[in-house]
Order: C-alpha cells, then structure tokens, then sequence
C-alpha cells in the first residue's frame, strides 16, 4: 500500500512503488516504534509520538528535518495519522504529542463518500452540535435543512452509538472518537480552514483510440549523450543561476545595471554575450546584436539580401492569415522574380519548385527556399564572428554535424557538411585574414577542405558562389 | 538557442483516398499503410469492423507496443546519470523568495514572463488575469474573465497583449494598452474554440498565431486576427495539459502532455504526431524543452520528472525520490538546463541536477500547491505561483 496522487488527489493505493506509507510505518520491524502512550491518566496503545514520526521519516529517506516535519505534516493533513491531544488541530508537532494511525476505514483513498447521512450519525458530532456550535455554526442547520426527513432515524442511531459507547473501555472511546474527529475534519473543513479535498476541474479517463500512432524511430545513429555534458560545459558560465551574472543579479541586489548592460540593442554587447554568438549559428541569429553583425558582415560581402530574405520569409510563416497572399507575392518581387533588385541564389530545383509553389501562396511555401539560404549563410556566418573568437571554435559551428540521413531534407545541394563543388571555373585572390576583399573562391570541379591548401585566407562570397574553408592561392 | 532540427514529413499518394497530401503511418492489422490526416481521423471515428472487438483492437495495440519497446531496446541503453559520472557535482546552493506578488484573491493557476525579463502575467482561479512589473511588484493592467479557472495564460513576444482561457473552452487574447481610460475587456478578441476547458496556450514566434491545448483531447494552432483554425492536432486520449514549442528557428515542432499519460512531439506544419513517449504512470501535467531543443521534461502525477531525449527516442533519466509521494505540477530548466526546478504539489519546489539525477535542494515558502513555474527569459531567477493565492520570484 502505498500513498500516490490520483487525478487530483492523495490517495493510498497498491500500486505506486514507495517506502513512505502507513503500511509500511506500521510495519513492526521497519515502521515507527509504536507503544502505549499515556494521555493524561488514560493509557492509548499503538500510539507513537511526533518526534517518534519525524525520526523515523529522516532515517527512512534520509532527508532534512525540515522535510520531514514537511512531510508528517502532510500525512497528518490528509488524515492517515491524528493527534490524540488536540485532535481538532491537524498539525505535526515534533514533540511526545501522541499520535496514531487512522484507520483503513476512514482513509481518504477508501472513496467512500462522506454522506451527510454518515455525518450526522456520527455520534461525536451530533454531541457537539446539540453542545456547543464547534466548528460548523450555520451548517448545523444546512445539516438539519438537508436530513431533515430522517432527522428521527439519525437522532436514535447517534443516541444507541453513544449508549453503546458507553460501554467500551475509556482508551478505546478516545481513539474511536478522534479517529472520526480527525476523518471529519479532513472532510469537512471548517470555513477558513486549508481544504485538502480541492481539487481543479474534472479531468477525463483515457479512452482507446483506434488508431495507433508509431512513432519515427530515429534509429541507428543516435548520437550519445555526451551532448548534454558538451552544452552542459559551454552554457554554465552563462546560467546566472547556476554561475552568478556580473555586476549583479538584479533580483537580488535589486540593481538593474545587468539588464542595462544586457539589453537588446545596447551599445557594446558584453564579452559573454559575444562568446554565446559563437557557439551556434542560432545564437547569432537570434540576438539583436548578433544578427547586426551578421548584416554588416553579409554588407561587406555583397551578400545582405540572404538576410532580408530570410527574415521575410519568417514573417511569411509567423505571419497574419489573410496577408499571406500579399507577403509571398511581395517576396518573389524583391527576392525571387528574373531581375529582381535583390535576387536570392537559390539552385535551380529549389527555385523551380518554390515558383511553383506561388502559384497556389501558403505559410509554408517558401520552406525549402528559407532553409536553403539558412544553410548558406549558416556556413558562413562563423565569419561574421570577431576575430577574438578562436578559429577553431568558428568552423567547429560551421561544420555542424549532418542531418539524420533517414530525414528528408528540402533539397539542399550543397550537401550540409560536405564540402562545395560548384560547377564553374576557380578564380582565387589572395588576401589577409581579417580583411575585405580576401580570398575569392567561385565556383570549383574541386572540392575545398580546410586543411588543405598553403594558407588561411579570409572566404568571400558573392551571390555567384559560395564556399568555404581554408584555401590557398 | 538550438541548432535545427531537421523533420521527416512524408509527402505523396494517401493509400485510402490517393490524394498527394502529407501522410502519416498506421497500422491496420499489423500492416502499415499510409494514410493523410483526413483519412486518419475518419478511421478514428469508425466503428468495429467485422471479426474485431475492442479487446483484440487493444490486444494488437499492445503487442505493437511491445514491438516499438523491443526496437527501442536494441539501441544505446544507457542513462545519462552513468555518462555524467565524470561531472562535477554542484556544491551548495542557495535559492531565496527575492519578490512575493500578492493580489490574486484567489488559486493561482498560470503564470508567464514577458521577453523584457520583469513583466509577468497571472491567471487565478476567480478569472483574474494579471499583469505585473514583479521587479517592483506593481500591478500593471488586470480583467477579470468572464469564466472562472482560468488555466492557460500567455504573453505575446511582443509584450503589447495576453493570451487567456480556462472552463470557457476559449482563448482569447486582450492587447494591452497603457490607457488608463481604456477598458482592457473591450479589445477583447476571441481566437480559439474548443469543446472543453483549455489547459495551455502560447504564442509561436509572432503575436499572431496561438498554440492551445484542450480538454477535449485536442492541440490547435489559430490565426490570432481572423480567429481560423490554421491546423489541429488528433493523438492523445485524453484531455491534454500541456504544451511547449521548440526553441529552433528552423523547426517547426512543440510536445504536448496529457492525461493518457502520453508525452508527444508534433509537426506543426502537417499536425502529424512524429514521436510518441509513454513511460509515466500518471497524468502528465507539464512538459518543457531542454534550452537545446534536443530533449524535453515532463512532471506527472506519478511523483516524477523524466526526461526524454528526441534523438535517442526514449526516455533518459527519471527524476524521483521516494519520500516524493505528490505530483508534480511545473517543470522548467534554468538556462544551461543544469538544474530543473520542479513545482509540486506538496507545496514544495525540488531542484534537480539534470545530469546527474540528483536532488539538489527542495524550497518551502508556499503554503499551498504549486501550480505553475517558469524560468524568466535571461534564467536570472524564476517565478513560482501557488494555491495560496500567491507568487514568488526566486533567485
């Protein structure tokens, strides 16, 4: 047996593997030590203490007091362990206060409802009420209003329980009324008092589906989880929660200079935040700063309507509904249309199949064009970085690991990973890194690897071709 | 923040109706056809065939199942708690209520941040919508809704309007405007019509498209200006409690959690269902990405957080602890996704380390469930709300 939360409640059922149960407390071996405990002159048997409860709890899970008297607490509040002194006060004390389990009957997890007829049989109750108001005041006459018709029946029963009561031994009678003591008031909160009975809106069973949905085994080339341990190692000195942010966490300096420092468009982005561009084309892309740099690089190399072609297909696809007709034509004008002021070099399959797709404007149209460009200037971009930046750290993003082979791709010809062959003749200048107008490469029937060739040459590009790596003259 | 992540949409002739549509893979008596979603839903609705009971339909669900499980054996089987043996474990950690927003009369049930990492807003069981500046803990725009839990609330990416809904099956989406003469209420738009209560919304990359999740067992993406249903999205089997987009520029995906106890990770384009995880016990409350889009974490009414990696297709690490024995209602990673910080519904929040699978703290201070926590957008703290009709800014 074992406490478990179903749908929306605590409830105790078999299944749930836990050690933290009543079963397994009242356990004679490995529960609570449990002996008589003296109330005032009356001795109660099975009972324990609190201190007894939160012991036993911080041995069991090897947690902190502070848990554990959480926790007894708890179990106490949904009414699986009761106070014998004080019981109409559903609390934990970490004291000798005595305490029992609740009794199977009357666990909540039973579902059986508490019936205002239960209610008001419960000999203890109807005392009070004809006593004293206690804790329901008005609701005795909700109570009286609502079993009024059996009101008679419910009168004798409680007076023959009390009669027979009576009888029973004065421990036991103290037991069996703070058990019920304690049922109700978990079941019947007084007004004001925590409802652990609460629960949201109904929520519905599972129901079969006829139809099974498998998913896509990305089988075979799993790549290991060593990738966690790699982000891991980048991106903990940029967690402010993890490594602390300079000069200070606003939310606890109540300093807001970290956000001065940090905001989109400030004037000089701080060393992390460049750092952070590196590590992923994405990153890049997706900071303000970032993406300025990008342009003023893509600027320098003739380049900057990949961009601009790129950011409008994102508001194409993110795009109001009823403008999507007006955006795609807008598009091919600017970007696509033989002659236009900032065509786009996109091969021709690519460009054959996005024409036609026009015809008949969607969201998605231009997806394979978009990922196109995207893995262009992807390749590239590693340049656009500073040059404090290490070299080795640039091609590392640049050279990113190829897609799943099982996936497929819009076609991307200049295969992502594998390097350029472009079908037109080699021209190359030489030129120095860092500089405008570095090496040239258009074009090929060979193949560039970085590596190879004499030197390091800063890769241009011009809307003719594209390539990348290390070349020589 | 992550690298693309790239999608196997099959295109070509349904095998029921031939038309050139996106397809999706079923199996009908053990045979995999491929069906377009048009088809898929009326095999869905159709009755027991000839010679097939609803136990032997269960019964070849199963064995599929077991199929899929056998396969996903054969892989890599190790957890990432035994690959992060060589990290190093994180020392002390202090974690402290920095703002406490009171306000709400009532449960709290759904918070978001807004992009400028200070503004949040609220929704609390009586259908107060809140928006807060929580740096200064001023209240900044309220409306009350017309319907009470309200379950679902989001701020658009550019913080000018809110999303909301709850047990009005709607969600609908209010600009904000610093007029103080303006009546918030009156630009209210309706966007989204489900045919039960909406557990989850959010906004995608633009202020004009919404992502919900329903009770009615559905996800749906809406036209925020003209209210059009764009696609939905038909898998689960119970009512859905949660979504999260994926962090890429370049894919087009979100997981959805839900009472079926399945967590599943959608196509937003052709509202094909690509993978499917089901290792939880009990209902699925939260689901959240992990910032590199490769993997994402659930909390359940099972006591656990897991985590499910996407590239692997299978769960990699259980987050649990034996005197866990309530629910866990909110799960978000803190920004390098070292720590996930998990909302429970024994008023306490645990911290978790990811790699290692080790609790790393538990924090008190609510005095009642924790019913929703987000990390803000530039991971310097996070935001708790509770039942006690309160939230909590911890850093």
């Amino acid at each position: 047996l074992t406490l478990v939360h179903q749908g929306d409640q605590l409830l105790l059922t078999r299944s749930f593997p836990s050690g933290c149960s009543p079963g397994v407390m009242q356990d004679p071996d490995m529960g609570i030590k449990m002996r008589n405990q003296r109330l005032l002159i009356t001795v109660i048997p099975h009972a324990m203490t609190g201190n007894d409860i939160v012991e036993w709890l911080i041995q069991k899970f090897a947690i902190s007091e502070e848990e554990s008297l959480h926790l007894g607490n708890l179990l106490v509040k949904h009414g699986y362990i009761y106070p014998l002194k004080d019981p109409r006060s559903l609390v934990l004390r970490a004291d000798d206060s005595p305490y029992r389990f609740q009794t199977p009957y009357f666990w909540t997890s039973s579902k059986w409802p508490a019936t205002e007829l239960d209610y008001g049989g419960c000999p203890l109750l109807l005392t009070s009420y004809l006593q004293e108001t206690w804790l329901w005041g008005d609701n005795y006459n909700l109570l009286h209003k609502r079993i009024n018709h059996t009101w008679d029946f419910v009168v004798m029963q409680a007076r023959e329980q009390l009669r027979a009561a009576k009888q029973r031994r004065k421990g036991d009678r103290i037991v069996i009324d703070c058990q019920e003591q304690a049922y109700w008031l978990v079941n019947r909160p007084p007004p004001g008092a925590l409802n652990v009975m609460e629960h949201g809106p109904e929520r519905r069973n599972c129901h079969i589906s006829r139809v099974q949905l498998v998913s896509v085994l990305r089988a075979h080339h799993c790549s290991s989880l060593g990738r966690y341990i790699k982000f891991n190692e980048q991106y903990m000195p940029h967690d402010p929660i993890m490594s602390g942010c300079l000069p200070s966490n606003p939310w606890i300096t109540d300093d807001t200079t970290y956000w001065a420092m940090n905001a989109p468009t400030v004037m000089t982005p701080t060393k992390l935040r460049v750092e952070r561009w590196g590590f992923s084309f994405s990153e890049l892309l997706g900071d303000t700063l970032g993406r300025r740099q990008l342009l003023e690089f893509l600027k320098k190399e003739f380049s900057a309507e990949n961009l601009s072609f790129w950011e409008a297909c994102e508001e194409l696809r993110y795009g109001e509904q009823a403008r999507i007709a007006d955006i795609v034509d807008s598009i091919y004008q600017q970007f696509l249309a033989p002659g236009a002021t900032r065509w786009v070099n996109i091969d021709s399959k690519t460009m054959e199949r996005t024409l036609e797709g026009i015809k008949t404007p969607h969201r998605y149209v231009m997806d394979d064009a978009q990922m196109h460009i995207y893995m262009l200037m992807k390749k590239v971009g590693a340049w656009a970085l500073p040059p404090t930046l290490a070299p080795p750290l640039q091609l590392a993003w640049a050279l990113a690991p190829p897609p799943h082979p099982q996936l497929q791709l819009p076609q991307v010809t200049h295969g992502a990973g594998k390097p350029w062959t472009l079908g037109c003749s080699f021209t190359a200048r030489s030129g120095q890194h860092g500089q405008k107008g570095g090496v040239l490469l258009r074009g090929c029937g060979k193949s560039i690897l970085p590596g190879q060739g004499a030197g390091e040459g800063l890769v241009s590009l011009r809307s003719g071709g594209w390539a990348m790596g290390q070349a020589g003259h | 923040m992550c690298d693309q992540t790239f999608l196997a949409i099959v295109f070509g002739p349904c095998d029921k109706c031939s038309k050139e549509k996106p397809l999706r893979a079923i199996y009908i008596k053990s045979e995999q056809l491929n069906y377009c979603s048009l088809c898929v839903e009326m095999m869905a609705t159709e009755g027991l065939h000839e010679n097939e009971t609803l136990a032997s339909l269960k019964s070849e669900a199963d064995s599929l199942k077991g199929r899929l499980e056998e396969e996903r054996a054969k892989l890599h089987d190790v957890e990432l708690h035994q690959v992060a043996e060589r990290v190093e474990a994180l020392g002390q950690f202090v974690m402290k209520t920095r703002r406490t927003l009171k306000g709400h009369g009532n449960k709290v049930l759904c918070m978001d941040w807004c992009k400028d990492k200070r503004r949040i807003v609220s929704s609390s069981q009586d259908g107060k919508v809140i928006v807060w500046d929580s740096f200064t803990t001023n209240k900044e725009h309220a409306v009350t809704m017309p319907c009470t839990w309200v379950m679902a609330c989001a701020y658009a990416p550019s913080g000018c309007a809110i999303a909301c809904g709850g047990l009005d099956n709607k969600c609908s989406v209010y600009p904000l405007t610093f007029d103080k003469n303006e009546n918030m209420a009156a630009k209210k738009k309706s966007v989204a019509m489900h045919t039960n209560y909406l557990s989850a919304c959010s906004f995608t990359n633009s202020d004009m498209q919404i992502l919900t999740a329903s009770g009615d067992g559905t996800c749906a993406l809406w036209d925020v200006e003209s209210g059009q249903l764009l696609q939905s999205f038909h898998g689960h089997g119970a009512d859905v409690l949660c979504l999260d987009l994926a962090p890429s520029e370049t894919g087009n995906t979100f997981v959805s959690g839900g009472c079926d106890k399945k967590a599943m990770v959608w196509d937003m384009r052709s509202g094909q269902c690509i993978q499917s995880f089901e290792t939880h016990e009990s209902d699925i409350n939260s689901v959240r990405y992990y910032p590199s889009g490769d993997a994402f974490a659930s909390g359940s009414d099972d006591a656990t957080c897991r985590l499910y990696d996407l590239r692997a297709d299978r769960e990699v690490a259980i987050y649990s602890k034996e005197s866990i024995i309530f629910g866990a209602s909110s799960v978000d990673f803190s920004l390098s996704g070292r720590l996930l910080f998990g909302g429970y519904n024994d008023y306490t929040i645990n911290v978790w380390d990811v790699l290692k699978g080790s609790r790393v703290s538990i924090l008190f201070g609510h005095e009642n469930r924790v019913s929703t926590l987000r990390v803000s957008p530039d991971g310097t703290a996070f935001c708790s709300g509770s039942w006690d009709h309160t939230l909590r800014i911890w850093a």
